[in-house]
């Protein structure tokens, strides 16, 4: 096998430098009634073999570029730049670990430091930390910290966060003794309402999505003073983080934790993870930060060094008192992420947002041209939601199925059982839509809904 | 913007902040056609402050900082207890196929039957390996695995009416343990270990009691030793009413040899970065399956895998049918399919039997190098080990060297450091695992550096270890500067900002 270099004459020299005779001496530890079972598996494969089966499996997908495709809903296909990858399979990146001796760990501290750093830049908030698994875990990750901040544990959540986030929040309150307390609010399409409800007394954080989950932006400035004026802090939640090289700055807006799912730079769909959540808030809560962060510091010579530090919030350290239960977070996905803003800089970032704001405008227009189609929305940034005239889901497959077009996520989907919500499909574009694409979707419409 | 790349390789390298410059670009981009906006009042008027780089610039600066990594394809990197073995290149090349790569996680059902078979299909070797029923495959990462299984637990406990608030788990448990357990609004109570390194289970089973919601025990555990008494301490902990978690952080030493499903266990996460041999890409991203028994398999997070009866796959993402009592979503989306991909690949190249190996050949390299070093070092317990053997630091008594400063030597040599002052258990802690992907050659460099240390210790060099390494990219760092004063960004200086 050629992943493992000992020979059988490498393990009987090994095996008598022990001083036993069999290798199943080693495990004399192990009731022997539960060794060595028989197992139901197939036998060993070669890297031939492999190749085929797994281009076989691959074959049976429909890959996002295998056609047109508008499928958005917090997961965005954006292109992801050759040298990306390039690097982030170097070697000494890929097959490192968490960096706990610095001395040979530069490499991946200093790419955590400027990671942090453009992640504070895209937030409009003073720190980040070094990455969370992704942007859900991130958004319960914040309420956590913001209930540690305050010392409460209701949590407002306004309306259009994506239901997978808010089911994942859900989960864990119910084990956190956390208080989720629905705010009432907007029509989908339509941003939340300038002037807040009344917020529920002890309120730890107000938390909103932007883009929310039907797509529509607006201003968090309302909400900012709201949550502030009742001693709560703002959350702010971005499903999709090429959409703050177009939009206002949630940090600069007023938010004190900003988090987001970092996917679209960098680190592709791939069915669902891994991803990359970031994490950034204000420097006066960092010591009640959850997650990695690395920091700079000097050697003993005095040059500039790169560390992991404040780790006395973590588990490791603090044990059942850490910030937060994780541990190896998404290192390579915050590289990847890393790499790709990189490339892009300030003015490819701000390019590359109204490329996907321009495409989002040019499926928009055509597809309103369509009868039976109405786009909900009055502001959008790459994604928007259109009310049909009959159930989105029977209308999206028929398209798959008869015209290769992925059109959207029908709401149904993420909502189940919301029958005002049957007839709505959220469409996504990005730089990766054509003008080809747009028009085989609003063809598909008018075919379909004939 | 100041700096430069160049200079000798292997010394500093600028940030991405200093070597940027208005106007450049790493990617090429079509020009909008500066339609109106339908952003309203959300428009951004202000600029980030990224800077601007060329791809050459970006190559290099990467390629400069990979540099000063250490990593397993540089040399030995025998961390203890995080399974340092060789990554595949081949799982690469798989992963990034666009059926896996570029799917989305909400396409219908049939357009993704290959991910979903991936899925499955590594369940099933899950499954199988571990002797237990059932499997959630969503967990990112080990220590949300051990957050999955928790809340199975405690789930099934409430779905009984009981209401239990203690979790057991001894000193030696990795922290990821009592963190999980607070986070799950368990409180925790330490049991004791005895003076071979296992849980003492007279001591266990002495805390057991009706508020015991479930013990959490690593096996083997982080000394390295096999919990020889598992089965009786399972027994009892079933007795109490109370369920098994096992920290499977280290079942890379029983993969194929041995299922935690006929110890008694409940629940236990997968690290596929350890044991599957997904890279570990400088912290993660990781995968935490976590396999569950058939009491606590109902209570298994959304979504479900089903298999229809046209023989489809599909996902049930509510709790309803067969998964009416489950707990819920633990995060957005199903997968870390990348990393499924790389491991359903490293099960199907080893096969039943080459799984088996495995294990054997990493208990016989942790074993050769206890064995050998046992003089020169000081192994904390009674051999055999299993993956990993872990010494104390009463082999640097008197010397004034301290295992961080042997440590750091052994990065002189070449060598990625052993895990070190963990466990808590033992005094200056060295655990050292070197997996199954090292030659004997590769073990017999690394014991032959450690017994030149040893004596340079004990000799007149001593005083060397205090300013090792000598030849690394950096000197020691100043870490307490790094935690009193955190600098945790960049920032322009006042000069840029004018």
């Amino acid at each position: 096998m050629r992943w493992l270099p000992n020979t059988d004459a490498d393990r009987r020299a090994m095996l008598d430098r022990i001083g036993v005779p069999a290798i199943n001496d080693l495990f004399s530890d192990v009731p022997s009634e539960v060794l060595d079972p028989v197992l139901d598996l197939p036998p060993a494969a070669s890297e031939i073999e492999i190749g085929r089966v797994f281009e076989e499996l691959s074959g049976r997908n429909r890959a996002a570029g295998d056609g047109p495709f508008f499928l958005g809903a917090g997961a965005y296909r954006h292109y992801i730049p050759a040298s990306v990858d390039a690097l982030i399979q170097r070697g000494e990146f890929l097959t490192s670990y968490t960096p706990y001796q610095p001395e040979i760990s530069q490499g991946t501290l200093q790419t955590l430091f400027e990671f942090q750093t453009q992640v504070a830049l895209l937030t409009g908030c003073e720190v980040a930390n070094a990455s969370m698994y992704d942007g859900s875990t991130a958004c319960v990750e914040a309420t956590l910290m913001a209930a540690r901040v305050t010392r409460r544990n209701r949590i407002a959540v306004a309306d259009g966060l994506h239901p997978h986030w808010h089911e994942t929040l859900t989960t864990y309150f119910h084990f956190a003794g956390l208080e989720l307390v629905q705010l009432s609010g907007a029509e989908p399409g339509q941003w939340l309402p300038a002037s807040p409800d009344a917020l529920p007394d002890d309120c730890a954080a107000v938390l909103v999505q932007y883009p929310d989950v039907f797509g529509a932006v607006g201003d968090l400035r309302p909400w900012a003073e709201a949550a502030h004026a009742a001693g709560a802090l703002l959350i702010v939640a971005v499903p999709e983080t090429v959409a703050l090289g177009a939009l206002r700055s949630p940090g600069e807006d007023g938010a004190d934790i900003v988090v987001a799912e970092g996917q679209s730079l960098g680190v592709g769909l791939a069915f669902g993870g891994p991803y990359v959540g970031l994490f950034a808030t204000r420097d006066k809560y960092v010591r009640n930060m959850p997650g990695r962060l690395a920091g700079e510091t000097v050697d003993t010579e005095g040059e500039r060094s790169f560390v992991l530090t404040l780790a006395a919030r973590e588990q490791h350290i603090r044990r059942g008192r850490a910030t937060s239960n994780i541990c190896t977070n998404s290192g390579l996905c915050a590289l990847a992420f890393s790499v790709h803003l990189a490339l892009l800089g300030e003015t490819g970032l701000a390019r590359l947002a109204r490329l996907n704001h321009e495409a989002a405008v040019r499926t928009a227009e055509r597809i309103e041209a369509v009868k039976g189609v109405s786009v909900a929305n009055e502001t959008f940034f790459n994604e928007f939601v259109v009310a049909l005239d009959r159930p989105a889901e029977d209308v999206a497959a028929a398209m798959q199925r008869e015209r290769g077009v992925l059109a959207g996520v029908p709401a149904s989907r993420l909502y189940p059982g919301r029958d005002d919500l049957a007839n709505h499909l959220l469409i996504a574009a990005t730089e990766l839509t054509t003008d080809d694409d747009i028009e085989r979707l609003g063809a598909a419409f008018e075919e379909t809904l004939r | 913007m100041s700096g430069i790349q160049s200079g000798a390789p292997d010394r500093a390298e600028p940030l991405l902040f200093e070597l940027g410059s208005p106007g450049r670009s790493g990617i090429d981009l079509p020009a909008p056609s500066g339609c109106a906006t339908r952003l309203g009042s959300a428009e951004r008027s202000t600029g980030i402050g990224l800077p601007d780089l060329d791809e050459a610039t970006v190559v290099r600066h990467y390629t400069r900082l990979s540099r000063l990594n250490h990593g397993i394809d540089t040399a030995f990197y025998p961390l203890g207890s995080c399974t340092m073995k060789h990554n595949p290149r081949l799982h690469e090349k798989l992963a990034r196929l666009p059926g896996f790569a570029d799917v989305h996680p909400l396409q219908p059902a049939s357009t993704v039957q290959g991910a979903l078979t991936v899925i499955d299909e590594l369940a099933r070797w899950l499954r199988i390996l571990t002797g237990l029923p059932a499997v959630a495959m969503w967990p990112a990462a080990g220590a949300h695995g051990e957050l999955c299984g928790l809340m199975a637990i405690r789930a099934a406990h409430e779905a009984k009416g009981e209401a239990r608030h203690r979790i057991l788990v001894p000193d030696s448990a990795h922290g990821t343990n009592p963190a999980t357990a607070a986070f799950c609004g368990f409180e925790v109570e330490k049991v004791q270990e005895g003076a071979d390194g296992r849980v003492d289970t007279a001591s266990l089973e002495a805390a057991l009691g009706p508020d015991v919601a479930a013990i959490m025990l690593t096996n083997p555990n982080t000394c390295g030793v096999f919990e020889s008494d598992i089965q009786a301490m399972a027994e009892a902990t079933h007795a109490a009413g109370a369920y098994f978690y096992c920290d499977g952080a280290n079942f890379n030493a029983l993969v194929g040899k041995v299922r935690p499903g006929d110890l008694g266990v409940d629940a236990m996460h997968i690290n596929l970065h350890k044991t599957f041999s997904t890279p570990h890409g400088g912290g993660g991203p990781g995968a935490g399956p976590t396999v569950l028994s058939a009491a606590l398999a109902p209570f298994a997070p959304l979504p479900w895998v089903l298999h229809e009866d046209d023989g489809q796959l599909r996902l049930l993402e509510q709790a309803t049918g067969p998964a009416g009592a489950s707990f819920g979503r633990l995060r957005a989306f199903h997968g870390q399919m990348g990393t499924f991909v790389r491991a359903l690949a490293y099960c199907l190249s080893y096969g039943r039997e080459g799984i088996r190996q495995v294990a054997e050949d990493a208990v016989l390299n942790a074993n050769y190098l206890r064995s050998a070093l046992a003089n020169t070092l000081s192994p904390a317990y009674p051999g055999p080990c299993m993956h990993e053997c872990l010494f104390d630091d009463s082999f640097l008594d008197g010397t004034g060297v301290s295992t961080l400063d042997f440590a750091k030597a052994l990065i002189e040599q070449g060598f990625h450091p052993p895990t070190v002052y963990f466990p808590l258990v033992v005094s200056g802690a060295l655990l050292v695992e070197p997996t199954e992907t090292e030659s004997r050659t590769t073990l017999d460099s690394f014991i032959e550096a450690a017994r030149d240390l040893v004596a340079r210790a004990h000799g007149s060099e001593a005083d060397g270890f205090a300013n090792a390494p000598g030849n690394a990219p950096r000197r020691r760092a100043d870490e307490t500067r790094a935690a009193r004063s955190p600098v945790l960004r960049w920032k322009p200086s006042a000069a840029e900002h004018r």
